[in-house]
C-alpha cells in the first residue's frame, strides 16, 4: 500500500490585522488567529485524491498550535487515516530547518513513498519547509505542483510556470512534493462528520524535542508597511498621468 | 569567504526571466565595497549567450545537455559541486517556481542560513523582506557565513539589472549528472479557450463608463499589451458585450490579480466585494467621488477616452525601449 | 457498499424518506396529491430537474438517488412559497428541501461559492469571511457609544442581536446605523454582543449545514446566557427566525422580537419626532422570514403609514404571496451559480413589480435586501429613480437630525 505523509501547518490568518510584539522582531502572538496554510490544505486534498484513486494510507503531521486538533479531525473526516500532533513546539517560531529535522525523524519511521506539503507558507522567513525536508530525507524535491499521478516507483507531476506553462516532471519515489494546488479544490466536509471524528478518531502526540529558533540571520526589526487610506491620486494632464501610471506598473514589475 | 555576491540566472525555453535582472540589480546594491563582484551562475546547454544582457561582472557558466532546461535535482547537484570551489558572501535565488525549488534544499544541505522574500536592499546593505502576504516587513542582516536569499519581484525594475556590455565568462565543469531523480519530460502549453479571470494576474476591468460596445476594443488592446484579460462589472455584461464568464462581482467571479486596473467602474459594493483580494487596484474614473477611489491604491480622475490613447501609446513605447 | 458480507444499510431513497417522516408533520408527505402547486409557485421551479413535487414522486418510486447528482436543490431559496400553497400542509421547505440539501452536502455536492461561505462561518463566525473582532466596527461611525454587554457588565433592557450582513455589509450597515440612531433617540437601554456575537446560522441550516448551525447556535447561546436582558431585538428576519423557532428546539429559549414589532409599540414616542418629509409612494416588500414564515405582515406597514408624506402601495405579490429576493436558503452565497443555471435574478423580478406600480421607494425589512435590490435596480429599465430603503431608514430620514 502506498504510504503518503502530509505536513499541515497553521499560519497567521491574514484576515485579522497583524501586530508586532514589543520586542519589535516578532509577531504579537496574543493578536494572532491561526488558519490552515492554504497550500497545505491543497496538499491534504491531493493526498486524499490519490488515496481515492489507487489506495493509500494517509498520515497527517502537524506542529501543535491553537486549533490544531480541530484541523486534524477535519482531515480525518475528509479521509486521512492517521493523525500526529507534534507537541512541545513552544510559542517562538522555530527555524524551518530545525522543524524539518524533527519531522524527518518521524517521517523516516513511517517510510513513506510520498511526502506532500504546501509549497510555501506565507510566514516563512527562514527558507521553505518542503525542500529542506527533502534534503534531510535524501529525497528529490519538486515544488509548485498542481497534479500528480503515481506509477511504478515514480510519480509524474505537473509543475506550474508563469504564463500558464506546465512542466511535466518524472520524479523517482520516495519524493517530497510542494503542492501549489490540488487537482480538485479542497472539499467541504459537513461539521457533523467532523464532530463524529472528534469522538472516534485519535491523535498521536509526538514530542518535537529541542527546536532551534536562531537561524543565524539577525532580525533587526519587524514592522507593518505603510498603507494609504484612500487612493493616491495621480495629477496632471492625460499624457503626464499616463506616464505616471506606466512608472507605477514598472515599479510593480508588471511592465 | 569572499565578499562576492552570486545569483542564479533563471531561464525557461531560451528566455532569461525578468527575475534574473531584478536579482542583478539587488546584487549590485548588496555588493557595497569596491572590488566586490556580482557573479551570475548560468547553467544550460549551448546557452552561454544568455549572459549578454545581464548587468553582472562575471558569469560562471556550466554547460551540459541535462542542464538545458531547469530541473531541481540537476541544478542542486551542480550548485553543490560549484560551492566546493567558491565561497561567496551571498547567493540570490528568485522566489519563483524555479529558484524556490533549489534554494532551501541547498541551504539545508550546506547548512547555510537563508532569508526569504527579499524585496529591497537597504542603504546600509540590510535585507528588507516582505512576508505574510505583504502585511509584514522584516529588516535583517546577512549571517556571518554564506547566506542564501530568495528575491521577490517588485523591489527593482528589470532594466536596472540590464547591461549592454557582455560579462566575462568563467567555465565550470559539470559534476556527474547520471541517475538523476527528477527529469523534465515535456512542457505543456496552456490550452486556448476562454480565460478564467479568477486565475489571471492582470485584469483590465470595464464598467458603465466604457459607454459603447465598440470601446471594448480599447480595453482588449490594453489587456493584450499588458498581458492580461478583460473583465467587467454588471452593466457591461447585461448589455451582452462580454460573456458572463467575465463578470466580476457578487453574481460573477471573485478575483485576486496582481493588478486590477478599472476603467469607468464606480465601485458598487457588489463589485468591490469581489476584488478586495487584488494586490494593486488602480482606478480610472471621471467622477472624483466614485467609491472605487476609496479602495484603490492609485486613482486617476480623467475622461477615460481622452486618457486611453496616450496610455496605449506610452505603454507601447515603454515596451519597445 | 457491502464489505465482507456485512448487510448493507437501507438504500438512500428509503433512508431519506424515513428521516422525513421523523420531522414534525413530515408524515403529511405521504398525503401528497401531486397537484404540483409547489413546483408551479417555486420561483426557480423552471430551472430545477427535481422541483419539490417531482422529488416526492421519485421518492415514492424509490429512485430519488438521481437527485443527489443534480443541482436542483441548490436552486431552492427556502422562501416557503411551496409550503404556503401546499393543500396538504406538507412541510416542504423545512423537511423535504432542507433535508435534501443536507444529503447533497454530505455527498460532497456543494457549489464552490456556498462552500466558502460555510468555511468562513466556521472560521470567523460570519459567512462573509470578515474578522470577528471587527463585528462592531460599524458603531465607530456613531457619535455615541453602544455598550458591549460583556464589557459593560450590567443588565440591559434590549439585547440587540445585530447579525452578519447588518454588521459587515457596507450597504446593510447603513440600516444598522439608522436603527442605533433611533434607539438612542428614543432613550432605549440597549447593548450588543459585539465581537462575541456569532452568525445566527439560520441560512447555513437552510443551506443544508445543520451541524454548523448547531455549533453556531451553541456559541451564541453560551454568550447570551451570560447576559442579563429583558428581550432580544434584531433587524434580521433570519436571526429572528433562528431565535424564535429553531434555537428553542436545541434547548436555547430567549425572548425575541423583530425590530418592526418593537417599534410599532413605540410609535407614540416616534410620531412626535417626525418632520415635514415630502411625498413618496412606498411599496413594501415582505421578507420571506418575516412574512410567510413568521406571519408579521402588519407591523412594518403600520410603521410606513405612520411616516408623514409616505403612501403605502402594494405590489402584485404581497404578504403571503411575496416574491423572494433570492438571498434565502444560502442564496446570498449562490448568486453566480443560480445565474448560470437560470439566467434570471429574483431580485430583478421584484424590482420590476415595484416599477409596475410606480413606486418611488421599495421598502424592505431584512439586511439581505438593500444591496440585492439596489443591484437589481441598476439593470431594470424604469428603475433608475427607484430608491431601496429599509423601514427604519425611512423613519430616521423623516425624523432628521
Amino acid at each position: 500500500m502506498t504510504e503518503i505523509v502530509v505536513i499541515a501547518r497553521l499560519v497567521p490568518d491574514l484576515v485579522e490585522e497583524l501586530e508586532i510584539a514589543t520586542s519589535g522582531t516578532a509577531l504579537d502572538l496574543a493578536w494572532l488567529r491561526l488558519i490552515i496554510n492554504e497550500f497545505d490544505n491543497h496538499a491534504i486534498e491531493q493526498a486524499i485524491i490519490l488515496k481515492e484513486r489507487s489506495g493509500a494510507t494517509v498520515t497527517i503531521i502537524s506542529p501543535e498550535a491553537e486549533g490544531v486538533e480541530d484541523m486534524l479531525f477535519t482531515t480525518a473526516a475528509k479521509g486521512a487515516d492517521k493523525l500526529i500532533k507534534l507537541t512541545g513546539v513552544g510559542e517562538e517560531k522555530p527555524t524551518n530547518l530545525s522543524m524539518a529535522q524533527t519531522l524527518a525523524e518521524i517521517i523516516k519511521e513511517i517510510n513513506p513513498d510520498l511526502v506532500l506539503t504546501g509549497v510555501q507558507a506565507h510566514d516563512d522567513f527562514t527558507g521553505d519547509l518542503a525542500p529542506q525536508l527533502a534534503d534531510l530525507l535524501d529525497m528529490p524535491y519538486v515544488g509548485y505542483i498542481s497534479g500528480i499521478s503515481l506509477g511504478d516507483g515514480k510519480a509524474t507531476a505537473y509543475k506550474e510556470y508563469p504564463g500558464g506553462i506546465l512542466a511535466e516532471m518524472e520524479i523517482a519515489l520516495p519524493a517530497v512534493l510542494g503542492i501549489q494546488s490540488s487537482e480538485e479544490p479542497p472539499r467541504y466536509v459537513a461539521i457533523s462528520k467532523v464532530r463524529q471524528m472528534m469522538n472516534t478518531a485519535s491523535i498521536e502526540d509526538r514530542d518535537a524535542g529541542v527546536l532551534e529558533t536562531d537561524s543565524g540571520v539577525v532580525i533587526d526589526r519587524m514592522y507593518l508597511p505603510e498603507v494609504a487610506d484612500r487612493a493616491e491620486m495621480l495629477e496632471g494632464d492625460e499624457e503626464e498621468v499616463a506616464s505616471k501610471l506606466i512608472a507605477i506598473l514598472q515599479d510593480l514589475g508588471l511592465l | 569567504m569572499t565578499q562576492d555576491i552570486f545569483l542564479l540566472i533563471e531561464h525557461i525555453q531560451g528566455q532569461v526571466s525578468d527575475i534574473s535582472y531584478i536579482m542583478a540589480a539587488a546584487a549590485r546594491e548588496l555588493a557595497q565595497n569596491e572590488g566586490d563582484s556580482v557573479i551570475g551562475i548560468l547553467f544550460g546547454s549551448g546557452a552561454e549567450g544568455l549572459k549578454d544582457s545581464l548587468a553582472v561582472d562575471k558569469v560562471i557558466y556550466c554547460d551540459h545537455p541535462t542542464l538545458s532546461e531547469f530541473t531541481s535535482d540537476a541544478y542542486k547537484r551542480t550548485l553543490i559541486s560549484l560551492l566546493e570551489d567558491y565561497s561567496p558572501r551571498a547567493i540570490l535565488f528568485g522566489n519563483t517556481t524555479l529558484g524556490a525549488d533549489v534554494s532551501s534544499s541547498l541551504a539545508a544541505h550546506l547548512k547555510f542560513p537563508i532569508i526569504n522574500s527579499c524585496l529591497k536592499i537597504s542603504d546600509s546593505g540590510g535585507i528588507i523582506s516582505q512576508i505574510c502576504g505583504g502585511k509584514i516587513m522584516v529588516d535583517s542582516q546577512l549571517a556571518d557565513k554564506t547566506t542564501l536569499i530568495t528575491v521577490n519581484p517588485g523591489g527593482y525594475k528589470p532594466e536596472e539589472g540590464q547591461s549592454s556590455s557582455s560579462p566575462e565568462t568563467i567555465t565550470f565543469s559539470p559534476p556527474d549528472l547520471e541517475n538523476l531523480k527528477v527529469q523534465l519530460t515535456q512542457y505543456i502549453e496552456p490550452e486556448a479557450g476562454d480565460v478564467d479571470i479568477s486565475q489571471e494576474k492582470i485584469l483590465i476591468a470595464i464598467g458603465r463608463g466604457i459607454q459603447t460596445e465598440d470601446n471594448i476594443e480599447l480595453a482588449d488592446e490594453l489587456a493584450e499589451l499588458l498581458g492580461g484579460a478583460v473583465c467587467a462589472s454588471r452593466p457591461v455584461i447585461d448589455q451582452g458585450w462580454l460573456s458572463t464568464s467575465r463578470l466580476v462581482g457578487r453574481s460573477g467571479k471573485k478575483v485576486k490579480p496582481d493588478l486590477y486596473l478599472c476603467l469607468g467602474i464606480s465601485g458598487a459594493t457588489e463589485h468591490i466585494e469581489a476584488i478586495t483580494d487584488s494586490k494593486t487596484i488602480i482606478a480610472v474614473n471621471s467622477d472624483p467621488d466614485a467609491p472605487i477611489f476609496d479602495i484603490a491604491q492609485y486613482g486617476i480622475e480623467v475622461d477615460l477616452f481622452d486618457f486611453i490613447d496616450p496610455l496605449l501609446e506610452q505603454i507601447e513605447n515603454a515596451k519597445n525601449d | 457498499m457491502a464489505v465482507n458480507g456485512i448487510q448493507q444499510s437501507l438504500p438512500f431513497t428509503a433512508q431519506f424518506k424515513e428521516s422525513l417522516l421523523k420531522i414534525p408533520e413530515g408524515e403529511n408527505i405521504q398525503a401528497c396529491l401531486q397537484c404540483a402547486c409547489c413546483s408551479g409557485v417555486c420561483p426557480f421551479g423552471f430551472a430545477m430537474d427535481f422541483p419539490p413535487g417531482r422529488m416526492i414522486a421519485w421518492m415514492r418510486a424509490g429512485i430519488l438517488d438521481e437527485m443527489l447528482k443534480s443541482d436542483s436543490v441548490w436552486m431552492c431559496v427556502s422562501c416557503y412559497a411551496c409550503t404556503e400553497v401546499c393543500p396538504k400542509d406538507i412541510p416542504i421547505t423545512l423537511a423535504l428541501m432542507t433535508r435534501a440539501k443536507e444529503e447533497a452536502l454530505l455527498a460532497g455536492n456543494v457549489p464552490a461559492e456556498l462552500q466558502s461561505a460555510l468555511e468562513f462561518s466556521q472560521q470567523y463566525g460570519n459567512p462573509l469571511g470578515e474578522s470577528s473582532r471587527k463585528r462592531a466596527a460599524w458603531s465607530e461611525e456613531l457619535d455615541f457609544e453602544i455598550p458591549i454587554i460583556r464589557k459593560a457588565k450590567r443588565p440591559v433592557d434590549i439585547l440587540w442581536f445585530v447579525g452578519d450582513y447588518a454588521s459587515y455589509h457596507p450597504r446593510s450597515k447603513n440600516v444598522t446605523i439608522a436603527f442605533a440612531t433611533l434607539l438612542n433617540k428614543l432613550g432605549i437601554d440597549f447593548g450588543i454582543l459585539g465581537p462575541d456575537e456569532f452568525s445566527d446560522g439560520d441560512s447555513q441550516r437552510l443551506a443544508g449545514e445543520r451541524g454548523l448551525f448547531e455549533m453556531l447556535a451553541e456559541k451564541n447561546a453560551k454568550v447570551i446566557s451570560r447576559c442579563e436582558f429583558t428581550e432580544i431585538i434584531t433587524t434580521d428576519p433570519h436571526a429572528y427566525n433562528a431565535f424564535k423557532n429553531e434555537y428553542p428546539q436545541l434547548g436555547f429559549d430567549f425572548p425575541v422580537r423583530h425590530y418592526t414589532e418593537f417599534l410599532v409599540e413605540h410609535l407614540d414616542e416616534i410620531t412626535p419626532l417626525f418632520k415635514e418629509n415630502g411625498k413618496a409612494k412606498v411599496a413594501y416588500h415582505d421578507p420571506c422570514y418575516l412574512g410567510r414564515v413568521n406571519k408579521i405582515y402588519d407591523a412594518p406597514r403600520q410603521l410606513i403609514e405612520a411616516i408623514p408624506g409616505l403612501e403605502l402601495i402594494e405590489m402584485a405579490h404581497n404578504k403571503s404571496t411575496s416574491l423572494c429576493c433570492g438571498g434565502g436558503g444560502g442564496g446570498m452565497w449562490l448568486d453566480g451559480f443560480r445565474w448560470e443555471k437560470s439566467e434570471s435574478r429574483l431580485s430583478e423580478w421584484r424590482v420590476k413589480e415595484a416599477v409596475a406600480v410606480n413606486a418611488d421607494i421599495l421598502a424592505v425589512a431584512c439586511p439581505y435586501e438593500p444591496p440585492r435590490f439596489e443591484d437589481a435596480a441598476k439593470a431594470i429599465t424604469g428603475a433608475e429613480k427607484l430608491q431601496v430603503k429599509d423601514v427604519v431608514e425611512l423613519i430616521v430620514d423623516a425624523i432628521g437630525n
